[in-house]
């Protein structure tokens, strides 16, 4: 990336400045949409409602001469809402795009702030055209931005992190925002007492209702930040399990501190109501996932014969999850959560492999989708205000949130570390502390408040410090991680050794556990694992498949990631691992007789393998194991391959192909090219 | 009662310096081998068969032949005890400690060193130094081993598999006719090198400086 072609480099300013005209072109028209918000505008709805009235006033007229068939007519109104929703995501995506085109920026300046910055200047150029902006809609916002974010968040969490510092999280989560919450609007409200800020108008609750909306970490900031840099996972789970798990407590404390705010007191019933109030959400919310996780699961058993609806199944059935937690004010994000999670195996089983692939394709489309126009939103809606400004207010919003995060995460993990084995050094805080981003959420929440004079002021401090959070701690947390040196990410290979000894490691441990005489971490990990074995297996799963070991379906799995690579890598230069020229025979003993015909497989499941490998010939693009949205598809062949060198390799790959099937036939043994054998148990394609 | 109970407080101090546990955990599992041994002073391998929370683990053999192994007990001896003592008993768990935060980069490399070789005892059955292919099969074989009717052609494609990988990851460039003999420690540390043995291997011990959730401490 760091060296451009001539060419590339000159068409990089070319190709911003097209997307600039076109900006400018289809504004004024984008910008008279008012199909985000229910107002109203008299000049757009007026000349329509006089053609109207013309229409009827033409049609007498047109008994008298007749009007001339009109060949060509404009009709805007028609379409006008979606053709407006059309544009704006289309402009998002050719945003991304260009961020990437010019890659030292992208390098120094996390995404997240770019697309910011964009909503900023597209909101100052709505502004200079004196158009109205489409106003930031908290409906828009919480049913179709958010959900697909936290589906694929939800969808893809990694388990075994996330369940081993499951009680770390929780306190992070639940402790830690509770405690942001009060120290913030508790501080908050010490400031307004002071004479010479003038904010005497504002009261304890408001200033809690305030503190409890700034306080939660925001998933969409974390995440988009956290695939940048690569950090280590127990970190990167740390922080994104906190911003996950801490929607229970945001919405409790906000609906809480809403009514209460109406009410205007608050009495030790109330408070105890409150306490009932947040183990209802967060539980129930988990409860509607899991029903609907087990639904899905349940009907993906049914659909090996209408493969194309099948990745439909999953994302319905967790919108529903997310909407009906809704309906009873549970927290959506954790039923979500929860319907990925339960779902993902039993699914993953059950579907076949395209289906998989289409269900991860869509999920990272649309999370980045929702993304990219929640970022550009916000900077829309911080340009069309409406603000006011306190300096004393929200210099010193910013400045406590940060002081009550370092604290909030110092004096936890004080506590924490006397239960971790593992305990968090002082850099791990840091990084959590720093980490702790606020986002589009905390802004869609103060813009629900209801409309008082309060409302404007602490909208401008809710935007100061998120701004803070994404530019400032988004922007220096990437040369901070190298320059503490903190542990980044390894990158896995899949390795099958790895796989045996994890599994090894799980039943040793669950052993001395159980010589050892105490229930511990592992004993119940054992214990859910064989319920999950002898009863949710059975039921969930379609076929003889429901009986297979784990370490088996990873073998498979790994087989034919592995078959598929060597069939799409063309060139011998792309083989991962081609330094290597050990071969089976290398590890056969002597002793024994060297087995030729090694047991065949059925000349049906044969067919099946040719078959598969060879449509994988004409359509060459690597399959990568990533969970980054920026880099999906990365085709080895796409740049430069002629026609005569694409059909070289085919003949190449067709050869390879027919040693790679022990086939007893009549072909020459190729004792170096390593021979792969899929065992009995079988894939699904 | 007086002088009997600074002989085992001394007693334990001993083994505390020795195997790096606190005297807290010592008391406990000391309290677990007497319910285990059934008071007496040394427990066999049927001792350990017989705890019903063992019954279905798969690897459950593997599991009480690493206990009765002298090579767990770091003093150069090879083979195997009929019975083991308290303090082979308190040598074994030892290797199932958690690092501490204060622990250099050195400390934790020969933690996980000594973890690994835990791991790697219990592979070799036959202590030649090497995992052979056969051996290899067998610890496949046993993982499988609870998983209902599995195959037999399946556990061995795994492990051919799995020492196809060591194989081409420590000895890249081998010749058709050479011969890979086994995994070695060497290649063996290399290959679990991403697993992190010091902070996975390791289970809560009762009585630590955690707090732990009994009422009160013991004044036994």
């Amino acid at each position: 990336m760091a060296v451009l072609r001539p060419a590339r480099r000159s068409s990089a300013p070319l190709l911003t400045g097209v997307m600039c005209a076109l900006l400018l072109l289809f504004l004024p028209a984008a910008s008279a949409s008012r199909d985000f918000a229910p107002a109203d505008n008299e000049t757009w709805r007026n000349p329509a409602r006089s053609t109207q009235e013309e229409v009827p006033h033409h049609q007498t007229n047109s008994t008298a001469h007749k009007k001339a068939f009109p060949v060509l007519s404009f009709n805007y109104e028609h379409v006008r809402k979606p053709f407006e929703i059309s544009l704006w995501i289309l402009l998002a995506l050719l945003m991304k795009l260009a961020f990437h085109i010019i890659p030292r920026v992208s390098h120094v300046v996390p995404e997240s702030c770019l697309l910011i910055v964009v909503g900023l200047l597209v909101g100052g150029i709505i502004k200079a055209v004196d158009e109205k902006a489409p106003v930031f809609d908290s409906k828009l916002f919480f049913f179709y931005l958010l959900p697909p974010i936290i589906l694929d968040a939800g969808y893809f969490l990694p388990i075994r992190p996330f369940t081993e510092n499951m009680g770390t999280i929780l306190m992070f989560a639940v402790v830690g925002t509770l405690w942001n919450a009060f120290f913030i609007g508790g501080t908050v409200y010490g400031i307004c007492q002071i004479e010479a800020a003038q904010l005497g108008g504002v009261d304890l609750l408001s200033c809690l209702l305030f503190g409890s909306i700034i306080s939660a970490v925001d998933p969409v900031s974390v995440l988009s930040l956290f695939e940048e840099i690569h950090i280590n996972e127990l970190l990167h789970i740390l922080v994104f399990g906190e911003s996950l798990l801490n929607d229970a407590v945001t919405v409790v404390l906000y609906h809480l501190l809403k009514e209460f705010s109406h009410a205007g007191s608050v009495t030790v019933v109330d408070a105890v109501l409150g306490v009932v109030c947040f183990f209802v959400v967060s539980l129930g919310g988990v409860l509607v996932g899991i029903i609907y996780g087990v639904l899905g699961a349940f009907t993906s058993r049914f659909t090996s014969h209408s493969r194309v609806i099948e990745p439909l199944f999953v994302f319905l059935y967790s919108y529903m999850a997310y909407l009906s937690a809704e309906v009873f004010h549970l927290s959506g994000i954790m039923s979500l959560i929860a319907c990925g999670v339960i779902m993902r195996p039993y699914v993953e089983a059950n579907i076949s492999h395209k289906s998989y692939t289409t269900i991860k394709y869509f999920l990272k489309m649309w999370s980045s989708v929702s993304e990219t126009l929640m970022f550009i939103f916000l900077g829309v809606a911080t340009v069309e205000g409406p603000h006011e400004w306190n300096w004393t207010f929200v210099i010193f919003t910013v400045f406590i949130c940060l002081v009550s995060r370092v604290l909030g995460v110092v004096g936890l993990t004080a506590i924490i570390n006397k239960f971790r084995i593992v305990k968090l050094s002082k850099k791990d805080q840091f990084i959590v502390a720093y980490g702790g981003l606020r986002g589009a959420i905390a802004f869609s929440l103060g813009f629900l408040l209801t409309d008082n004079e309060m409302k404007n002021l602490f909208l401008t401090a809710i935007i100061t410090v998120i701004f803070f959070t994404v530019f400032v701690q988004g922007m220096t947390i990437k040369p901070l991680v190298e320059l503490l040196a903190v542990k980044r990410k390894k990158e896995s290979k899949g390795s099958i050794n790895e796989e045996i000894h994890t599994q090894f490691l799980d039943h040793l441990l669950t052993g001395i556990e159980g010589i050892c005489g105490h229930y511990g971490h592992h004993h119940w990990k054992d214990k859910l694992n064989r319920f999950n074995k002898s009863y949710l297996k059975k039921w969930l799963i379609s076929g003889n498949r429901s009986t297979e070991p784990q370490l088996i379906s990873f073998y498979n799995k790994m087989e034919m990631k592995q078959a598929m690579m060597l069939v799409e890598s063309g060139s011998a230069a792309k083989l991962p691992r081609v330094s290597s020229t050990a071969s089976m025979q290398n590890i056969q003993p002597k002793e024994q007789p060297r087995r030729r015909a090694m047991p065949s497989i059925s000349k049906s499941r044969e067919q099946e393998i040719r078959k598969m490998l060879r449509a994988n010939l004409q359509n060459t693009k690597q399959r990568l194991r990533s969970y980054s949205r920026h880099d999906l598809m990365i085709d080895p062949l796409e740049d430069n391959v002629s026609e005569v060198r694409f059909r070289k390799q085919r003949v190449e790959m067709e050869r390879r192909m027919s040693h790679y099937l022990t086939v007893p036939a009549k072909r020459q043994e190729t004792p170096s090219v390593r021979k792969v054998w899929f065992g009995p148990a079988g894939f699904h394609l | 009662m007086g002088a009997s109970q600074t002989r085992t407080e001394h007693q334990y101090q001993s083994l505390a310096d020795k195997t790096g546990f606190s005297l807290e955990q010592i008391k406990n599992l000391h309290q677990r081998f007497q319910h285990l041994s059934g008071n007496e002073e040394k427990i066999s391998r049927e001792n350990l068969d017989s705890i019903p929370a063992l019954a279905n683990n798969p690897i459950k053999k593997q599991i009480i032949e690493a206990f009765f192994d002298k090579r767990n007990q770091h003093q150069e001896e090879v083979g195997f005890f009929e019975e083991i003592g308290f303090e082979q008993f308190l040598m074994v768990m030892s290797h199932f400690r958690p690092p501490t935060l204060k622990m250099t980069e050195e400390e934790k490399q020969a933690m996980r060193k000594e973890k690994l070789r835990f791991l790697f005892n219990m592979h070799d059955t036959d202590n030649d130094g090497t995992i052979t292919l056969d051996e290899y099969r067998k610890v496949v074989e046993e993982l499988l081993s609870k998983s209902g009717a599995i195959d037999q052609e399946a556990a061995k494609a795994i492990a051919d598999a799995a020492m196809l990988e060591v194989a081409s990851t420590n000895v890249p460039h081998m010749g058709p006719d050479d011969f890979y003999e086994g995994i070695t420690f060497e290649h063996f540390e290399q290959i679990l090198k991403g697993l992190e043995m010091e902070s996975r291997m390791h289970i809560r011990f009762l009585g630590v400086d955690t707090t732990t959730m009994r009422c009160g401490k013991s004044t036994s």
